[in-house]
């Protein structure tokens, strides 16, 4: 298989990376040594050490930061911000949609079973619907490259997706350790991310709220993988970081506990799971919780972001029909490609996966961060014979998808740089406005060959560049 | 019948309580069957919170008690005129689709027994029928009896059992139309009497199956019969707990200790 170099074009150096080339051939070794080291440091420093959400793994761990940057013209980033903009409309408007009318299973595109059988459709919020008609607020949208023009969307992340705080402190990294990089390079901010986030936010108060809205994010608290992300997050957007037991409801609204009494709470960015959010609506035993907020979300009291049973859209079942999602609510053709993929659920699809394991990768339904899956092409005889039994023991539990031939990009890597292969998730918010900052997280396979770029697999991250027209 | 519903729920609690919050379904549904004349929700040192109708039809109403108190008490008071729809749930209004009460929880999780006797149901292509049998295969199999089940005994230990209160048959119910691909949820509300005349003093549940073409159809396998005029709908859910017509949480709740008084009594024409 041949994979899509993003520095080269034949032997030449592409446009976008000349500088970074001139800048790596300059090098000396030590130099390079000492600010990998420095930036180890830089990151150990910030307390940015967590694990990427349902990934596992020791939260304390660091993810390796390759001091490379991944860089892409303006003229590619616009093309997949409109595909991504695009995608998130139709997201949106599906779920608007299945928490409706659900047009689009009357209409036959998408199987009923699916949408209302699936784990994530909330039954108890059917028929409301939220402010500006917006479920889905911060989307992570999961891309790879296979050829210049050729982007796959490998999986969209509708609930709470993370690492967004690896894009900002990538940068901010870089742009202390390599200030020259930034003044030879035009090189789009991302900083703006937290107003942009805060403003989203706003954007979506409910009806009810009078003046500027209070946002709180609400934490499972600091055993979360992701706590580092939360707390980072309240800082720069200057909003209180909140668990369960700081909110409470009363009346109509609900309320957070503050040291100069209680004040009303508009809209809540939560990154706890729905079943978690209150235990008179979902689970009786969660005591992460608020008693009641789901009653004064469902009366209009506050906003929840995202809001509760968003995730009926990002489902691995669900994905194959974002393609139909678009022309069935935009009129429009999709800009990003999906993965073709087969759902072994289906006999046609289940007998030709089974003759084809080795040339397939196969993922789990509701699997997540690189586990419990088998890269067919990677695999040695034994593994695909093991994974086929598993396979026969539930086929319903899995789907399958060609083995992409995913970009590479420079690394740093023991010897000089290598290419490693990519992937990209850029971050899309969604409230009166739908934008995007321009670049997103870059995971990298750190370990040569390797097509994983989860962080529990050996993945790192790199710094995302858009360059300026 | 027109009826006069006098509900009332007391809870007890070791040592005083703060910030109680619940979530009540306690307001008779609106369909063809059913027409509130008056009704009437108090809590003591509650707050009255956000009113609002939900997708499957149910009002549903938040309160709030700060406390500290040791003791609460829901009433519910009202009038009602009700039809008999021989089971049917017409003019309901309600967005839910019904294939999303295909899915089990805890209570109505099969095993082999259920699956058996759901199974067992067979020669009929007419799914009203298949509804019809299925609550006549648990009215048979588990036989009313106070006292052997508990709120969290779930459809297959209800039925291992072979006893149980109408919680019970209405789990066991639901189990048996889920796995026969028949839609089916949990109904809470009240009965006047069952159908030798003995007043019903307490709060009732039966089960709700979708038939394709008449839509929900009350079946009261404790009761071997479908709901008539001598039953009051307040709501429903995929199981006890998602139907209960009181949730609640509080903070520092010791020891609780329930009391339920239920009258319907019916009022001269």
């Amino acid at each position: 298989m041949s994979y899509y170099n993003e520095m080269f074009e034949g032997d030449q150096v592409r446009d976008p990376y000349a500088r970074l080339r001139e800048w790596v051939d300059t090098m000396p070794d030590d130099f390079r040594q000492m600010k990998q080291a420095e930036a180890e440091a830089l990151f150990r420093r910030i307390g940015i050490t967590f694990a990427v959400y349902g990934e596992g793994g020791d939260p304390d761990r660091l993810i390796p930061f390759d001091m490379m940057p991944r860089v892409f013209e303006q003229a590619e980033w616009r093309k997949l911000e409109r595909g991504i903009k695009q995608r998130a409309r139709a997201l949106n408007a599906f779920l608007r949609d299945v928490y409706g009318r659900g047009e689009i299973v009357r209409a036959g595109r998408i199987p009923a079973r699916l949408v209302y059988q699936n784990e994530a459709y909330e039954k108890s919020v059917v028929g409301f619907v939220p402010p500006r008609g917006i479920y889905s607020h911060i989307i992570g949208i999961d891309l790879v490259r296979t050829a210049k023009d050729e982007f796959y969307v490998l999986e969209d992340n509708c609930r709470t997706p993370s690492g967004v705080s690896y894009m900002l402190e990538n940068r901010e990294i870089m742009m202390r350790m390599f200030p020259q990089l930034f003044r030879k390079n035009r090189i789009e901010p991302v900083d703006q991310y937290p107003d942009l986030l805060r403003r989203t936010l706003e954007s979506v108060a409910p009806a009810k709220c009078e003046g500027r809205p209070t946002c709180v994010i609400l934490t499972p608290g600091h055993y979360n993988s992701a706590y580092y992300e939360h707390s980072f997050l309240a800082n720069l957007m200057g909003v209180e970081l909140v668990e369960g037991q700081d909110l409470f409801v009363d009346g109509d609204f609900c309320y957070m506990r503050t040291t100069t009494g209680p004040r009303k709470v508009d809209v809540i960015y939560r990154r706890i799971d729905d079943p978690y959010l209150d235990p008179l609506c979902f689970r009786p035993d969660s005591m992460l919780g608020i008693p009641g907020l789901m009653n004064v979300y469902r009366s209009g009291g506050v906003s929840i972001c995202s809001a509760p049973g968003a995730g009926v859209a990002d489902d691995k079942a669900i994905y194959t029909f974002v393609p139909e999602m678009i022309r069935f609510y935009l009129g429009e053709q999709p800009i990003l490609n999906n993965v073709q993929t087969w759902t072994l659920w289906k006999d046609d699809d289940y007998r030709y996966v089974m003759e084809n394991l080795g040339d397939l990768v196969v993922k789990e339904v509701h699997g997540s961060g690189g586990y419990g899956m088998l890269v067919g092409p990677k695999s040695t005889k034994e593994e695909i014979e093991m994974f086929r039994h598993k396979i026969k023991a539930n086929p319903s539990n899995y789907i399958a998808q060609p083995t992409l031939a995913l970009s590479t990009c420079p690394t740093f890597v023991e010897e000089g740089i290598a290419p490693r292969h990519v992937d990209l998730r850029p971050y899309c918010l969604c409230g009166d406005r739908i934008e995007l900052v321009p670049g997103g997280l870059t995971r990298v396979a750190l370990r040569d060959g390797s097509l994983v770029v989860n962080s529990s697999q050996g993945g790192g991250v790199k710094d995302t560049w858009v360059l300026s027209e | 019948m027109k009826l006069r519903i006098s509900h009332e729920t007391t809870y007890r609690y070791g040592r005083p309580i703060r910030n109680l919050v619940q979530s009540l379904r306690l307001t008779p549904s609106v369909f063809e069957g059913q027409k509130v004349h008056e009704w009437q929700i108090d809590v003591t040192d509650g707050i009255r919170g956000p009113g609002f109708r939900d997708g499957a039809g149910d009002w549903i109403e938040g309160w709030n008690v700060r406390g500290p108190v040791d003791q609460v008490t829901v009433r519910v008071q009202g009038r009602i005129d009700t039809r008999d729809m021989a089971g049917v749930l017409r003019g309901h209004r309600e967005v839910v689709h019904p294939l999303t009460y295909m899915t089990h929880t805890d209570f109505t999780q099969p095993d082999d027994a259920l699956r058996d006797l759901a199974n067992s149901v067979n020669g009929t292509s007419d799914n009203l029928d298949l509804a019809h049998r299925l609550s006549l295969q648990i009215s048979d199999s588990i036989a009313f009896q106070n006292g052997v089940t508990a709120n969290n005994t779930t459809a297959a230990e209800a039925l291992a059992l072979g006893a149980g209160v109408c919680q019970d048959h209405t789990h066991a119910l639901i189990a048996l139309a889920r796995i026969r691909h028949l839609p089916a949820r949990y109904v809470s509300g009240y009965l006047h009497s069952t159908i030798d005349g003995e007043p019903h003093d307490a709060a009732h549940a039966w089960a709700e199956i979708h038939v394709e073409g008449l839509g929900w159809v009350g079946f009261d396998a404790a009761n071997k019969c479908c709901p008539d005029e001598r039953y009051v709908r307040l709501g429903s859910g995929l199981d006890a707990s998602d139907a209960a017509p009181i949730r609640g949480v509080a903070m520092g709740s010791g020891a609780e200790d329930m009391a339920v008084a239920v009258q319907v009594e019916e009022l001269a024409q």
